[in-house]
């Protein structure tokens, strides 16, 4: 392997569903890695003395060794690199942006030709799960501790799975009727099959993990009720709560949350109607209000419900736009519409309450804002119309307010984020209670919740047992 | 898997459903409601509690079948099971204090949903009239059941079978002869009972205390689908409500909104019962 060779700097691509054909189905659209492509790829990692590319992964992952023995062939020895300090391969190699993580930061990015680690691990986790036996991980003895995870998404299961492995009772609630969160509710299925979400609950499930669903806690039983019942619990409730536009005739029929949208997709999977009985509208003309990557997902969503002309309008230009590239572009290719430096002021509805127009203002961009990107200023009369027959609005979220109403000594920021007193650790103001992910952070990735849960983890190990675990993860598999 | 207890048909098209559910029984107060799924696959649909035994762990649900989801709770029977019953949810109705007259009116559904609510408003020593309305006597229900903590039952039908002929725009000429001065009115049932009732008692100049029963799908706040106007702001009828001041609410948009998907939820109903079922 250590052989000196020429650089390779052509990155292999992954195939995908063509667009004309994947804008009629909800299958996924990346189709993987061939175990050719993936040892081919694999290869190219010129294995630098001093890799940089663990900097920039949030859970650590050591990607060298597990490029490595993909580069070898060694695909269980691949996963069970990969395992040791991330549990859900599968999902992160799908939707993590390691355009802005492991791959900036690989030395091949210079040469726009960094190693496609998200591909890598992403083919290990499949590959797994068609060819391999999952394999279990050594568990520590019980503790006798039970903790509460309240919220299944990426932060949770992240919590839950290392909990356990250390010895630890836990309980996971998820108030929907299935666990995953986001991952579940809202990212589409052509991103992320349900069944690789499926499969990891059964793995955490497997670890003895108890997952209960249906269970709205800050309703069924407060945050106190569940601490006398805990010795200790991690709050990983996500970014719930919709923003809107505050602008005239949101309320019309045919205006949508993000959530609502993709939740009717999703977890209801309202895209099999009449054959599943979630009722869904098709709509003709559909505008969606954002430009990160839920606004990506609802108007491939929307194209692919059969809707004829779908937008996204956006207040800042393309340079601006939060959603990952790939995903900007997979919204092209299927014939989304952008429409840069617009934004929506008006909804205009019929008698009956439907919306039939939108109406919009032209930007331009002027000074820096707090976020660094050039901030859009109104054009005075540049209003113009648009006939729109459904909106979905995808400009943001905010933690859902129920445990922190309930729960008064919880302190909560401005913005609906919990307080935490020390970000590596999520403590909250609140004795025995811990947080993690984007109800800490606001709404960010999957993969920065799963660090969040994972440093949560180890600091709620540390409460529970006295013992300060070693190096930067909680992992105690032997391997 | 929550396991059905009892199902039976109160009146044509209205039935109770009573499911184990302790931690909801434990918890429940008047006034709210929890998601339900009448089998896997199905849709979540909110249902109004109507009572509960927190000592057997079992809450009951009173609904009318309007649906593919209702058509089917409706065919359940004791000892089977349905897979979601999360809640409960919404705030509770708040409760007079005692020594406040309070007129509670109730049509539909929404006669068993008031039944905690009488009850716990006696219990608090205030003075209650109910007012039950109905198109016809046959779809009354519960009337000995509210006796029981009333002051006062009043019975309106459209066709004079029980109590008053007419309907809820009768209703201030009625209280007017029957001596009542609330001091606040409840109202508990369908969209067109709660919008009527808010316009036509609004003359009283008391809070009407409606529970509003739109959309909705997670019930926690998420979605926004059951979003409503109040007072002119945009609120979430499953968190911020179900109760709001009916003199406040938006009924237009209200009931424009409820009926989104009227279309396919026939349709739905339609392939339920004769396209060979699912």
């Amino acid at each position: 392997m250590a052989e000196k060779k020429k650089l390779d700097l052509e990155r292999r691509p992954m195939p995908k569903q063509p667009p004309h054909i994947r804008r009629r189905n909800f299958d996924e659209v990346a189709r993987g890695y061939t175990p050719e492509m993936a040892v081919a790829e694999a290869r190219r990692c010129i294995l630098c003395k001093k890799p940089t590319c663990i900097e920039g992964c949030p859970v650590d992952i050591d990607i060298p060794a597990f490029v490595g023995r993909i580069a070898e062939g060694d695909f269980v020895g691949a996963i069970r690199k990969l395992k040791q300090t991330n549990c859900l391969p599968a999902m992160c190699g799908r939707v993590c942006p390691q355009e802005t993580q492991c791959e900036e930061k690989c030395h091949l990015h210079k040469k726009e030709a960094s190693i496609a680690v998200g591909r890598l691990e992403r083919f290990a986790a499949d590959w797994e799960a068609a060819e391999g036996q999952v394999e279990m991980p050594e568990m520590r003895a019980a503790t006798g501790r039970k903790v509460a995870v309240v919220g299944s998404g990426p932060a949770g299961i992240t919590v839950a799975g290392d909990l356990i492995k250390l010895g630890h009772e836990v309980v996971l609630y998820e108030a929907l009727h299935e666990p995953g969160g986001v991952l579940t509710y809202g990212i589409p299925e052509f991103r992320l099959p349900k069944r690789i979400v499926r499969r990891e609950m059964d793995y955490i499930r497997k670890l003895g993990v108890e997952v209960v669903c249906d269970y709205v806690v800050g309703r069924i039983k407060t945050l106190d009720q569940l601490l006398d019942r805990y010795d200790a619990v991690f709050l990983g409730t996500g970014a719930g709560l919709p923003w809107f536009l505050e602008i005239p005739g949101e309320n019309l029929c045919g205006v949508y949350s993000a959530n609502e949208y993709l939740t009717r997709m999703n977890l209801m999977r309202g895209f099999a109607y009449p054959k599943s009985s979630i009722p869904i509208k098709r709509h003709r003309r559909v505008a969606v209000f954002g430009g990160g990557n839920v606004a990506m997902d609802s108007a491939r969503t929307a194209v692919r419900l059969g809707a004829e002309e779908v937008y996204i309008i956006y207040r800042r230009s393309r340079l601006e736009l939060p959603a990952r590239v790939e995903e900007v572009e997979n919204a092209e290719e299927e014939g989304v519409v952008f429409q840069f430096l617009t934004l929506p002021v008006r909804l205009i509805g019929d008698e009956d309450g439907w919306l039939r127009e939108i109406e919009c203002l032209r930007m331009e961009l002027g000074e820096p804002d707090a976020s660094g990107r050039r901030k859009p200023v109104k054009i005075p009369g540049s209003e113009f119309r648009m006939p729109m027959d459904a909106a979905v609005v995808a400009i943001g979220n905010s933690p859902n307010p129920l445990i922190p109403r309930c729960t008064p000594d919880l302190k909560v920021n401005k913005n609906g984020t919990l307080v935490v007193s020390d970000v590596k650790t999520g403590k909250t103001s609140k004795d025995r209670v811990w947080a993690g992910g984007d109800v800490v952070s606001g709404a960010a990735t999957v993969i920065l919740a799963m660090g969040a849960g994972r440093a949560a983890a180890r600091a709620m190990h540390e409460y529970l047992t006295g013992e300060k675990l070693p190096g930067t993860t909680p992992e105690v598999t032997t391997r | 898997m929550f396991r059905v207890v009892k199902l039976q048909r109160l009146v044509p098209n209205i039935h109770l459903m009573e499911v184990e559910a302790r931690e909801v029984a434990e918890q429940v107060q008047p006034g709210q409601f929890v998601i339900v799924r009448a089998a896997e696959g199905g849709e979540r649909i909110p249902l109004s509690i109507a009572d509960w035994d927190r000592q057997a762990g079992t809450v009951t649900l009173v609904f009318m079948e309007v649906g593919a989801s209702t058509a089917r709770l409706a065919r359940l029977k004791a000892g089977g099971s349905i897979p979601t019953v999360a809640g409960p949810l919404g705030r509770p109705t708040a409760i007079a204090a005692a020594g406040q007259r309070v007129v509670c009116v109730a049509g539909c559904y929404g006669i068993a949903s008031m039944l905690p609510i009488v009850r716990a408003l006696h219990g608090a020593g205030a003075e209650v009239t109910v007012v039950l309305e109905a198109r016809s006597r046959f779809l009354l229900y519960w009337e000995d059941r509210m006796k029981a903590f009333a002051k006062q039952v009043i019975t309106i039908t459209r066709d004079g079978s029980s109590g008053f002929r007419g309907h809820v725009p009768g209703l201030p000429a009625l209280l007017r002869e029957a001596g009542i001065t609330p001091d606040q009115v409840v109202v508990n049932g369908c969209t067109f009972l709660l919008s009527q009732t808010s316009r036509h008692l609004a003359g009283l100049d008391v809070p009407i205390t409606v529970s509003l029963n739109p959309i909705m799908m997670d019930g926690t706040g998420m979605c926004g689908v059951c979003r409503v106007t109040v007072g002119g702001e945009m609120k979430f009828a499953c968190v911020d409500g179900p109760d709001f001041d009916g003199r406040e609410v938006d009924w237009k948009e209200m009931l424009a909104r409820r009926k989104q998907y009227m279309d396919e939820e026939a349709s739905l109903c339609h392939r339920a019962s004769c396209a060979g079922g699912r």
